[in-house]
């Protein structure tokens, strides 16, 4: 059953071998040309099984992996039945919308403590399933410990909360650093928001000093 | 004449066009005319020498938007210009040029978004209502969408523009300017793919490593019509799946593609199969209107005006890094 048709995959949600399953698909896009799609997907669908795998072994909340299908650019996995943080940041009844995004921090500090980046942090890619964060979506991820490649996730975040959370970004996002620095220690912490800062100078119509916080 | 209605003289001169345009809040655009300054073969952009081309060419558009108007110059309600972003000396002549006709003619000064302005003007012509944004220029690469009084920013290149892409990569071939329809049409008649390097982060692209790797290529001697076709496919691609990502993330139900990259068929065919596959209207700004010039400030104008928004001409000093999503938009819902 087709329950989720995403921008980079569509899933279904099937009985696999008598187990709830996820299929992830990676489906061909039409715009693209043969030659440089089925290269995209199959990249993707291994680096994915990858990090994902990686990311278990150190205690990093994500879906197990019970198959892979690299012709059909598809990966059979553990079925996380939580809600987005995206719906549960912008439900009004929830409260701790600090101490989740504190968590959302940690999670993240965790991730390049262990030589890994996400590449596509956002809201909708972060499940919470009993009061633990899910990370998923690693198909633009990468083994590095390269400062520019952890100050570009922490910018997708930032860009994440400022779009589609812009009520409370402030708040959140000032969470988010801290349960970051706790995790990786403050001259790395410091370091990465450096970097971070000059990603967005180097962007298009940004000056030192006007880095569109409101 | 509507006791109603409202006329707004727009000034367009960010970068390489100084445009005139004059729009009506009952009857839409009026007039457009406009003078698009060409550097030198093989050379990019002086702003000094594109300032000094709008200094020349400003009086003859002046007159011809006047002239193509054939009403009196004083039923104009107020003098718009482009206040930012864009080249800071291109920027001034325009907003001198506003300055002067809004003391002149004693009307208000109103300063409009470059950006903004090729959005509601598209917004205008195409009829979309809330859409999810497209914008690829010169000056711009960034998926936007409207929410509570701001365009937010959901994706963008994180330096060079893809059309500045397409323009630098056209210079170093020795393809004629503008480079975009150049590189376009050679396009056309490539088919074998060379491969370049691919680089999409999150929602956000980066075009600099692509363009050092055509270069490259162009050096070792590959084909111009193969790399012309290669980059436009690897560009474009990775445009369309980050406005994929950003549709799939907003649910938007339209897709707007405007700003003067909008004018090539291949990028539009490409987003209007991501807006197709998401069950959403795809809308693409008419090619006339798809660059720069004054009638899309002329136009914005006239929503700026409307929600009270005027600047004193001591105070209208130009923003060359003014970002979209620092912009009140009182005019719009909710």
């Amino acid at each position: 059953m087709l329950i989720k048709k995403g921008a980079e995959a569509n899933l279904y949600l099937e009985k696999w071998h008598g187990i709830k399953a996820i299929i992830k698909k990676r489906m061909p896009k039409k715009y693209r040309i043969d030659e440089l799609d089925t290269k995209i997907r199959q990249t993707r669908t291994v680096r994915e099984a990858q990090l994902i795998h990686n990311a278990r072994t150190v205690g990093i909340p994500s879906p197990i992996i019970y198959a892979i299908d690299l012709e059909k650019t598809t990966i059979i996995m553990k079925y996380i039945e939580g809600i987005r943080v995206k719906d549960v940041l912008n439900s009004p009844t929830f409260e701790k919308k600090q101490e989740l995004c504190y968590q959302i921090g940690q999670l993240i500090g965790q991730l390049h403590n262990a030589g890994m980046i996400h590449g596509d942090l956002t809201t909708s890619n972060m499940i919470v399933f009993k009061n633990r964060i899910y990370l998923l979506d690693f198909g633009l991820g990468d083994h590095s410990i390269d400062l520019e490649e952890r100050g570009v996730d922490l910018l997708l975040i930032k860009r994440a909360f400022q779009s589609a959370h812009y009520k409370y970004f402030k708040p959140c996002f000032a969470a988010l650093t801290k349960g970051y620095k706790q995790e990786v220690g403050e001259e790395i912490s410091s370091e990465v928001m450096k970097r971070l800062r000059d990603i967005e100078r180097r962007g298009r119509y940004t000056s030192r000093g006007e880095l569109h916080e409101d | 004449m509507m006791a109603s209605e409202i006329i707004c003289l727009g000034i367009e001169s960010t970068a390489h066009t100084f445009g005139i345009g004059i729009a009506s809040s009952e009857n839409g655009v009026l007039v457009d005319v406009k003078s698009v300054y060409k550097p030198p073969f093989g050379a990019g952009i002086h702003p000094r020498e594109a300032a000094q081309h709008h200094c020349e060419e400003a009086p003859s558009v002046l007159n011809q938007a006047l002239k193509e108007f054939s009403r009196k110059i004083d039923s104009v309600d107020a003098v718009a210009f482009s206040m930012g972003p864009g080249l800071g000396p291109a920027l001034r002549t325009g907003a001198t040029v506003a300055r002067a006709l809004a003391t002149w003619l004693n009307k208000p000064l109103v300063p409009v978004h470059h950006a903004i302005a090729h959005i509601e003007l598209a917004s205008l012509l195409t009829g979309a209502k809330d859409p999810l944004v497209i914008l690829v220029s010169g000056g711009h690469t960034t998926i936007t969408a409207y929410a509570d009084r701001r365009w937010r920013v959901f994706g963008e290149t994180e330096d060079i523009t893809l059309g500045n892409l397409l323009d630098v990569f056209a210079r170093e071939s020795s393809l004629p300017s503008p480079g975009g329809p150049a590189v376009e049409s050679l396009a056309k008649k490539g088919g074998k793919f060379i491969d370049l390097p691919y680089v999409v982060k999150g929602n956000d692209v980066s075009f600099s490593g692509l363009l050092t790797a055509a270069k490259k290529k162009l050096q070792m001697n590959c084909d111009l019509k193969d790399l012309c076709h290669s980059l436009q496919e690897v560009a474009f691609s990775m445009v369309a799946e980050t406005s994929e990502r950003a549709l799939a993330f907003t649910e938007k139900k339209e897709v707007l593609l405007v700003g003067g990259v909008a004018a090539n068929e291949r990028l539009q065919q490409m987003i209007s199969e991501i807006a197709c596959e998401h069950n959403a209207s795809f809308y693409v700004v008419p090619k006339r209107y798809s660059g720069d010039c004054g009638a899309q400030i002329a136009w914005t104008a006239l929503l700026v005006y409307r929600s009270g928004i005027e600047i004193k001409v001591e105070k209208s000093y130009v923003k060359p890094k003014w970002r979209l999503d620092q912009v009140a938009i009182p005019w719009r819902d909710e």
